[in-house]
C-alpha cells in the first residue's frame, strides 16, 4: 500500500463571517504519487479544502475548525506557512493574486531568495523550469504586461523551482488555452511519473483532465460524495448528481450505451473511442 | 449600427510590439460572435477597445457610429458591458446586493424600480441567499456569476464576456447557455471571448480567430471547427464531436456535427455484441 502524504480526519470548517460549515466531516487520504482531481459544483468547498491542506486555513483566514489534518507529518494549522510551502506548492485560482514582483525573473526566484538559495542553484532551477514550461521568452518581461495564461505559467514556475512534493492547482485550465492546458498536464504527468510528485488538481474541465488523473474525489456541499477511479466515475452521470461537467465524450458514450450500440468501457477521449469502434468493426461487430 | 474597427493597431505604453495589428472588423447589432485565440493573442486587448477602455494606437473604433475617442468610458459602459476574466477586480461594494444596485443607481434607474431589478437578477443567478455577504467571501465561480449578474441587471445593448465558462460548474454552464441564448433572442449583441471550443460549439455563432494580434479567420464556427490546421496553430482543439467525425470519416457533408448525428452514424457501423 502506498503511503498517504495527506491525512484528513473528520475535518469541518466555518469561515469567520459565515454561519454555515463549508466543509463537513471530511475524511480523505491523499497517497504518494496520486494524481487526484477534486471536483464539485461552485461553492462546494474545493478551494477551502486546498487552503486547509496548505495551512492558509486557519492561519490566514481564521474561522472555526474541528478534526485534524496532517501534511507530510506537519500540522498545517500550527506549522509556519513558509515551511509547508517547501513541501506543498499551491497555485491559486487567480494568478494575479500570486504574482507580486515587477519582473518575471524576480517573481520566479522570490521563494528561493527568501530561503537563501545559492546563486548558481537559483540560476540552474530557473533554466530548468523555463525549459519545462516553455517560458524562456518571458523571463525578462514585466509581469504586468503578461496575459492571463502567461501569468499562470509564471506563478507555477515560482512554485516549481522550490521542488515541492505535493502540488495543488486550483482551476489551472480556467485561463489557459486547451493546448496550453494540455502541455501543462503533460508536464504534470511527467513530474508525477518521474519525480514522484503528488498532484491535486481542482478543475471544472473534466474533458481536459480525465486522461491524466488516476482518481476523482467529488465534493457536494462540503461533504465527500464520491472517491473513485476515473473510469468508474465516468460511468455515472456526475453532472446531474453533483453538478460536475461531464466531458462531451462521456455524454456520447452514455447515449451509445443506452441504445445498445457500444458496450466497451467509458473512453477518456475521442481517440480512444475511435480505436475501440474500429476494433469492434474488425472483430465482425 | 454595431461596433466597427477600422485599421486598428494597439501597443501597450513603453513596449515595442503591436498587440493588435490592422484589425478591420464589423459586428452588427443582434449578432452573436465568438472571439477565439491562444493566450496572448490579443483577445482581451481587442474587447477593451469596445467600450473605450483602450484607445487604438492607430486606426479607430466606432460604437453605433461614434468614435470611442470622442466619448467618455462611463457613457460607453452603459451600452457596452464587459465582464472580465478576473471578476474580483470589479467589485467595490460591501455586499452582493449593493454590488448589483450600485450600477443601477449610477446609471440613473428609477429608485422605486431598483429593488425589484436587484432581487430578480440575484435570483436568476442563484445569488439571492448571499445578498448580505461581501462579494469577496464568495467562491471563485460565484464571484464570476455576480460579475455577470451586475452587468446584465442594467440591460446593456452589447454584452462582452471574457472567458465566461472559466471556473463554472455544470449547472452554471447551463444557466449561462440559456441566458446567452435568451439575450441573443432579445436582439442583444453578445460577444464571447473563449478558449472553450465545446461551449462555443453549442451556439455555433460567427467566429473570429485571432493570432498574434491579427484576425486569421472570420466566419461560421462550423467551418472553423473543421479546420484542424488553423485551430492547432492557435493553441486550440477541434470540439470532441468534430474530432470524432473527422477520425471516423463518418460525416462527409457540411452538416453541423451534433451528438445525435454522430450516434446515428456510429449505429450504422457497429452494434453491441454482448
Amino acid at each position: 500500500m502506498t503511503e498517504a502524504v495527506v491525512h484528513i480526519e473528520d475535518f469541518s470548517y466555518k469561515y469567520p463571517y459565515s454561519e454555515k460549515e463549508v466543509l463537513h466531516n471530511v475524511t480523505l487520504k491523499i497517497f504518494d504519487r496520486d494524481f487526484l482531481l477534486l471536483a464539485g459544483a461552485s461553492g462546494s468547498g474545493k478551494t477551502t479544502l486546498a487552503r486547509a491542506i496548505v495551512g492558509l486555513i486557519p492561519q490566514f483566514y481564521g474561522g472555526e475548525y474541528r478534526g485534524e489534518i496532517r501534511v507530510f507529518d506537519m500540522d498545517p494549522s500550527l506549522t509556519p506557512i513558509y515551511k509547508i510551502t517547501e513541501q506543498v506548492g499551491f497555485l491559486f485560482q487567480n494568478p494575479e493574486n500570486q504574482i507580486f514582483m515587477t519582473t518575471v525573473l524576480r517573481d520566479i526566484v522570490f521563494g528561493m531568495e527568501f530561503r537563501g538559495f545559492p546563486r548558481e542553484e537559483m540560476e540552474e532551477r530557473v533554466r530548468w523550469i523555463s525549459r519545462e514550461l516553455n517560458i524562456a521568452h518571458l523571463i525578462g518581461r514585466r509581469t504586468e504586461e503578461l496575459s492571463g495564461g502567461e501569468k499562470q505559467k509564471v506563478a507555477l514556475a515560482g512554485l516549481m523551482v522550490l521542488k515541492p512534493r505535493l502540488l495543488i492547482l486550483d482551476e489551472p485550465s480556467a485561463y489557459l488555452s486547451p493546448a496550453a492546458t494540455k502541455s501543462l498536464l503533460e508536464l504534470l504527468r511527467r513530474l508525477n511519473k518521474d519525480l514522484g510528485l503528488t498532484i491535486v488538481i481542482i478543475d471544472h474541465r473534466l474533458d481536459l483532465v480525465v486522461k491524466y488523473i488516476n482518481r476523482i474525489v467529488v465534493l457536494v456541499d462540503g461533504e465527500i460524495k464520491l472517491d473513485t477511479d476515473v473510469r468508474s466515475a465516468l460511468q455515472e452521470n456526475l453532472s446531474k448528481e453533483y453538478g460536475v461537467n461531464m466531458p462531451v465524450i462521456s455524454k456520447l458514450y452514455t447515449e451509445l450505451k443506452r441504445r445498445g450500440v457500444y458496450c466497451g468501457t467509458p473512453p477518456l477521449d475521442a481517440d480512444e473511442l475511435v480505436s475501440n469502434i474500429l476494433v469492434d468493426q474488425e472483430g465482425g461487430g | 449600427m454595431g461596433i466597427e474597427f477600422k485599421g486598428v493597431y494597439y501597443r501597450y505604453p513603453e513596449t515595442n510590439t503591436d498587440v493588435l495589428r490592422n484589425i478591420w472588423l464589423e459586428i452588427g447589432e443582434g449578432e452573436a460572435v465568438a472571439i477565439l485565440g491562444d493566450n496572448g493573442a490579443g483577445k482581451t486587448t481587442l474587447i477593451k477597445h469596445m467600450n473605450g477602455l483602450l484607445k487604438p494606437s492607430k486606426g479607430d473604433v466606432y460604437v453605433d457610429g461614434v468614435n470611442t475617442r470622442e466619448v467618455e468610458v462611463s457613457t460607453l459602459a452603459r451600452k457596452v458591458a464587459l465582464v472580465f476574466q478576473y471578476p474580483e477586480k470589479m467589485f467595490f461594494s460591501e455586499t452582493v446586493y449593493d454590488e448589483v444596485s450600485f450600477a443601477l443607481k449610477n446609471f440613473g434607474f428609477e429608485k422605486s424600480l431598483i429593488p425589484r431589478i436587484v432581487e430578480k437578477t440575484l435570483k436568476t443567478f442563484w445569488l439571492w441567499e448571499y445578498r448580505d455577504r461581501s462579494p469577496y467571501t464568495l467562491s471563485g465561480g460565484e464571484q464570476r456569476r455576480l460579475a455577470l449578474a451586475s452587468i446584465l441587471s442594467w440591460d446593456p445593448k452589447y454584452i462582452v464576456l471574457d472567458e465566461p465558462t472559466a471556473g463554472q460548474d455544470a449547472i452554471q454552464r447551463e444557466i449561462l447557455t440559456h441566458l446567452i441564448n435568451r439575450k441573443i433572442g432579445e436582439g442583444k449583441t453578445v460577444i464571447l471571448v473563449s478558449h472553450d471550443v465545446e461551449f462555443i460549439a453549442e451556439f455555433s455563432p460567427r467566429t473570429i480567430l485571432l493570432k498574434d494580434g491579427e484576425i486569421i479567420f472570420d466566419g461560421e464556427a462550423d467551418d472553423l471547427f473543421r479546420r484542424k490546421d488553423l485551430l492547432t496553430k492557435s493553441g486550440l482543439e477541434q470540439p470532441t464531436l468534430y474530432q470524432l467525425s473527422d477520425r471516423l470519416g463518418l460525416i462527409k457533408t457540411d452538416e453541423r456535427v451534433t451528438l445525435e448525428l454522430l450516434v446515428e452514424y456510429i449505429k450504422k457501423v457497429i452494434q453491441c455484441t454482448k
